[in-house]
């Protein structure tokens, strides 16, 4: 990496990038843009920071891809390392802004062409190096070992067992209509994830299986400008799904990772009419889904009663389409829910999506002061529970939840329902009457 | 002066609309012709419903969240649009000349509300105007360029309305009202200016994208 940094910029790599990314969006995007500035207002780091001009959308992109152009890639080290700074450091990739241009100017894309400039020069965040690494190697941000993996299943299983009865954790099961993929830090560092989605898919009777490859959906290179290893990674996970002819690819609750898989995953991997081979579900929707149709049922004793909001993230409501299935979920667990303003595709993004969590310490600075527009909407909520079915997300609200003390508690849907579901008889464990 | 006029009324207004109409047809096809390898994400997902509210949406007045967030800006920016259109489109001498040349012509606006209009669209280009040069973040995008075409943008209406009122020397001010429509016109296809056009592409595919893919709004 920092040899990487010493060499020379590799300016045809640079044009050809520009080349290949000279789309007619693109062309029209740059050439057509007005300076009109009313982007400013829906960036959230704007916002943060006293409304800093520098932190406007179009600024970003003229200060980084239309000088790129306009200089055919002729740049030096310093100019990477401000567009470095903008790309990853100014810029979460949620799209709010496209919302709130009068000609819709995709300015998410413009940032991510950036991202892959930079990535061609070897000027990445550390943290994101080492994932793609991890992914290389061992097919997970993680870097975690199938075994291990297969392993924490089992164990899993059984931890499940304690709750609910017959709860299996199958891998690589073929002909499964769901193939539930998981981000890597669920094996890693939270197990009890897949544990508890063990549980709700026994109670609803779902026909699952975790695959033992392409099981983590996370696609981190898709936001460290690594096309290629992009494509690779959800490609690994598509492949899987076909292989054991599963009816659809679930997501857990990850934002990006849904983003990945149904959106930008198909052109990553080259997929020319833009879809994947196998549908893909978000958990927010198969959990709608259960509740509607009545294969999950809350105990109505146990519904949250304080005041409770939901974190719309970037990836699942505005870029996922899944604001209303949420707020449904909500309806059969919290008595007291309490909107954020504003909220649903117009949310603004909690300042850890586009990579920033794992670009690590060196960023939890700006992550923090650009959290402040969202620790402020959650303040104003007074709500005490923030819900979030992303681990994005819920890192950046807890650490928000620190920096500026809002006396909040962040969960996934997955722990709101496996402790409020009320369980069949056939699923009570009978452990408990041994003891 | 008087060949001059015969000039631009003449054989100038054949070349500037030939540029205008030619330029534009010209970028337009040479962005389709990129558009079939490197736009494919367009093609995939296109569906009319949603490409047609992305575009309807924005050509209402403050028919969007981004506009009703700043009213004044979006009531000026409204109005600026529609008077460009309106007031050469309309105006009775324009029309008189289409009339006199072809025997046909569109309707036309009784002159004193010409005339409103016309004041009414210079209002809101300065508007336009003082908002580039007040809000910083308008001020830190703009560059002489978009300052030029703004002013440029406003000179025809202006002249025009000197002509109008006959104050300063008609047949000059007429000549350069001329010029100045003529030169904006041959200015469109090859500037920002296009958006005319590219306007309509740009925001059926951001209704493509978030609509027809995600079912969000994108006004």
């Amino acid at each position: 990496m920092n040899e990487e940094l010493q060499k020379p910029v590799n300016t045809k790599a640079i044009k050809d990038l520009l080349s290949l990314n000279d789309s007619a969006r693109i062309k029209s995007w740059l050439s057509i843009c007005s300076r009109c500035g009313l982007c400013a207002e829906s960036c959230f780091f704007y916002l943060a920071k006293n409304k800093d001009p520098k932190l406007s959308p179009a600024y970003k992109v003229k200060a980084t891809l239309l000088e790129l152009y306009k200089r055919k890639g002729q740049v030096d080290r310093a100019f990477l390392q401000k567009c470095h700074d903008i790309a990853w450091g100014e810029c979460t990739t949620c799209k709010r802004c496209s919302l709130f241009c009068p000609f819709g100017i995709d300015i998410a894309t413009m940032i991510s062409t950036v991202r892959s400039i930079c990535h061609s020069q070897g000027v990445v965040p550390e943290g994101l190096v080492r994932t793609s690494t991890n992914y290389r190697e061992s097919g997970n941000q993680m870097g975690m070992a199938t075994e291990d993996f297969e392993e924490t299943c089992s164990w899993m299983a059984e931890e499940a067992n304690d709750d609910i009865r017959g709860v299996e954790i199958p891998v690589d099961r073929a002909g499964a209509r769901i193939m539930y993929t998981v981000n890597a830090r669920e094996p890693m560092y939270y197990p009890q994830d897949i544990s508890m989605m063990a549980q709700i898919f026994t109670v609803v009777g779902e026909s699952w299986t975790l695959p033992s490859t392409g099981w983590d959906c996370t696609n981190l290179p898709m936001f460290a400008g690594d096309k290629a290893l992009a494509g690779q990674v959800v490609k690994r996970m598509y492949d899987k799904a076909v292989e054991l002819g599963v009816e659809a690819i679930a997501i857990t609750e990850c934002g990006h990772a849904y983003r990945s898989a149904l959106f930008e995953g198909p052109y990553l991997a080259g997929y020319r009419d833009g879809k994947p081979p196998v549908p893909v579900i978000h958990s927010v929707r198969l959990f709608y889904e259960y509740l509607r149709d009545g294969r999950i049922k809350i105990d109505p004793q146990k519904m949250v009663e304080e005041p409770l909001t939901y974190q719309d993230p970037c990836n699942v409501s505005r870029n996922g389409g899944l604001w209303r299935e949420g707020r449904e979920i909500l309806k059969y667990l919290a008595k007291d829910f309490r909107d954020m303003t504003p909220n649903s595709e117009y949310n603004h993004c909690c300042g850890g999506g586009g990579g920033f969590i794992p670009m690590g310490p060196e960023f939890k600075r700006r992550r923090m002061e650009s959290g402040r527009v969202k620790a402020e909407q959650i303040r104003a909520t007074g709500a005490k529970i923030v819900v979030a079915p992303c681990h994005n997300c819920t890192d950046q609200i807890n650490d928000l939840n620190k920096e500026y003390q809002l006396g909040i508690k962040v969960v996934s849907f997955k722990e709101l329902i496996t402790e409020r579901m009320i369980v069949p008889d056939e699923f009570k464990p009978v452990a408990s009457e041994e003891e | 002066m008087t060949e001059m006029y015969e000039f631009l009324t003449g054989p100038g207004v054949w070349i500037s609309f030939f540029i205008f109409i030619g330029g534009l047809i010209v970028r337009t096809v040479y962005l389709f012709g990129v558009s079939q390898e490197r736009d494919r994400v367009f093609y995939n997902h296109a569906d009319w419903k949603w490409g047609g509210r992305s575009i309807f949406h924005w050509l209402l007045p403050l028919g969007s969240v981004s506009l009703r967030e700043q009213p004044v800006f979006g009531a000026a920016f409204f109005v600026f649009h529609v008077c460009l259109f309106a007031v050469p489109l309309f105006l009775l001498a324009h029309n008189t000349l289409l009339h006199e040349a072809f025997g046909v012509a569109l309707p036309s606006l009784p002159d004193s509300v010409s005339d409103i209009l016309t004041v009414v669209f210079l209002v809101a280009g300065l508007i336009l105007l003082a908002r580039r040069l007040v809000r910083p973040e308008v001020r830190i995008l703009t560059t002489a360029w978009d300052y030029f075409l703004l002013v440029f943008t406003c000179l025809p209406f202006v002249t025009g309305f000197l002509a109008f009122h006959q104050i300063g020397p008609y047949q000059s001010v007429l000549v350069a009202h001329i010029a100045c429509a003529e030169a904006l016109l041959m200015l469109i296809p090859f500037t920002k200016l296009a958006h005319a056009v590219l306007f309509f592409f740009s925001r059926a595919f951001i209704g493509f994208e978030m609509g027809t893919r995600r079912g969000a709004r994108t006004w």
